[in-house]
């Protein structure tokens, strides 16, 4: 049945679609979860939908009531569209170098906007949010970083979806962010087969991105449990970018350049078991569509010229 | 025997500005021996006085990370490209700024 109530409650049960152009053998294959099929057009819906309706239980969030969230994308269009539905004010604080895009849908749904400047750096953006908290203590935080509901939104929806689809599941492989996706997920499917493989993919961005950082102040979100997973593999921009074109040109799926990321290191891992002999069933997430990201120059061009443009872009 | 460092920016004034470097080793904890005896100091901003790799440093062999390939023991081979990275899951901006509202709540 594909009928809903409301729009709340088509998040989740999202396609998984194989892909067998891209896919190495008969027995090792290669499976999309298609997140850009929920409502706001990405994975970040079903961790929204949940915090959100953790913080109600909790009696933290009221109608009416203001929710503070820092978020360079995804997850502020997510609760935006939660926000608006549920009764709440949205503020967002992002860096001013995410794509004009994701700005202009956050405005649609109603989210008010604080910009810090790319430029400052991660001890700008921290003054900044530290100030913005200070002045209005009754803001809502849901801290998508550290937020259990997070987390449980993959362990109760998206395992059991994965699971439900393809019983022979071996490998699952999607980006680490906020680390949400992979630990929710992660930990449903090693509970119902020890020996599934759980792999991450997380973007190794240009150096205008890390540059700004000291090395003793790293961040590691509080959800990270290193335990959850087997391998972690960073991708640089011209492998994203390389991989996301691939995906539209061999399968005809238009993604975001984290999926690119992604598909990266599920390709990887399928080649292996390929080599070895071994049979797999691999399934990665498709975060997003690729809508949002066109204004950043990716798609055309060389990947040289790609790679140039999303220098210094938060491009996942 | 070359194994290519790549160094963060935050950790060149080690390298004398250089963005990689050079060095020869069976495992990784033999890499970092190897780079401390010309770049005196680096080693010590990676690992700790415990012996293990500092909570904030991601190191990577050909892009996967060590810690999942036995840390300091991970093994590597002539023409390996390892990449030193500081720890920012979840986008550099977004993760810095929310770690500082929880902190503050």
């Amino acid at each position: 049945m594909a009928r809903y109530e409301s729009l709340l409650d088509a998040c989740g049960n999202t396609p998984l679609v194989g892909l067998p152009r891209l896919s190495p053998s008969a027995d090792v294959r290669l499976w999309a979860k298609l997140e850009d099929r929920n409502p706001t057009g990405s994975v970040k819906d079903r961790a929204a939908l949940y915090m959100v309706r953790g913080a109600e239980a909790a009696g933290r969030l009221r109608p009416g009531d203001t929710i503070l969230e820092p978020t360079s994308g995804n997850t502020g269009i997510s609760l935006a569209m939660v926000a608006k539905l549920r009764g709440y004010r949205l503020v967002c604080v992002m860096p001013e170098n995410v794509s004009t895009e994701r700005v202009q849908l956050l405005r649609m749904y109603g989210a008010e906007i604080i910009f810090s400047p790319a430029a400052g750096g991660s001890n700008q953006a921290v003054a900044q949010a530290k100030q913005i908290a200070a002045e209005h203590p009754d803001w809502v935080m849901l801290y998508q970083y550290g937020n259990e509901a997070n987390a449980r939104a993959h362990y109760e929806t998206t395992g059991p979806e994965l699971l439900r689809d393809l019983p022979t599941l071996t490998h699952f492989v999607a980006g680490l962010g906020t680390t949400g996706t992979l630990m929710g997920t992660g930990r449903y499917l090693r509970e119902k087969n020890p020996d599934v493989q759980v792999i991450a993919a997380e973007p190794r961005y240009g150096e205008l991105v890390y540059g700004l950082r000291n090395i003793d102040e790293g961040y590691v979100p509080e959800l990270y449990d290193p335990a959850v997973l087997t391998r972690r593999f960073s991708v640089g921009t011209r492998d994203a970018v390389l991989r996301t074109r691939q995906l539209v040109e061999v399968e005809g799926l238009f993604v975001g350049f984290s999926t690119g990321a992604v598909a990266h290191a599920a390709l990887n891992v399928a080649h292996e078991a390929l080599r070895e002999g071994r049979r797999a069933d691999v399934a990665f997430m498709v975060a997003d569509a690729g809508w949002k990201y066109l204004s950043t120059g990716g798609y055309g061009g060389t990947l040289a010229e790609a790679e140039e443009h999303l220098e210094g872009q938060l491009w996942a | 025997m070359a194994i290519e460092v790549r160094i963060p920016t935050i950790l060149r004034s080690y390298t004398g500005g250089a963005k990689s470097v050079e060095g020869a080793g069976d495992t990784l904890a033999d890499l970092l021996a190897d780079l401390d005896t010309r770049h005196a100091g680096l080693r010590g901003r990676l690992v700790t006085d415990q012996g293990a790799l500092h909570r904030f440093v991601n190191v990577y062999i050909n892009d996967e990370d060590v810690r999942f390939l036995g840390a300091l023991d991970a093994k590597l081979k002539d023409g390996d490209t390892v990449t030193v990275l500081p720890a920012v899951a979840g986008g550099a901006f977004a993760i810095a700024a929310a770690a500082a509202l929880a902190g503050s709540r």
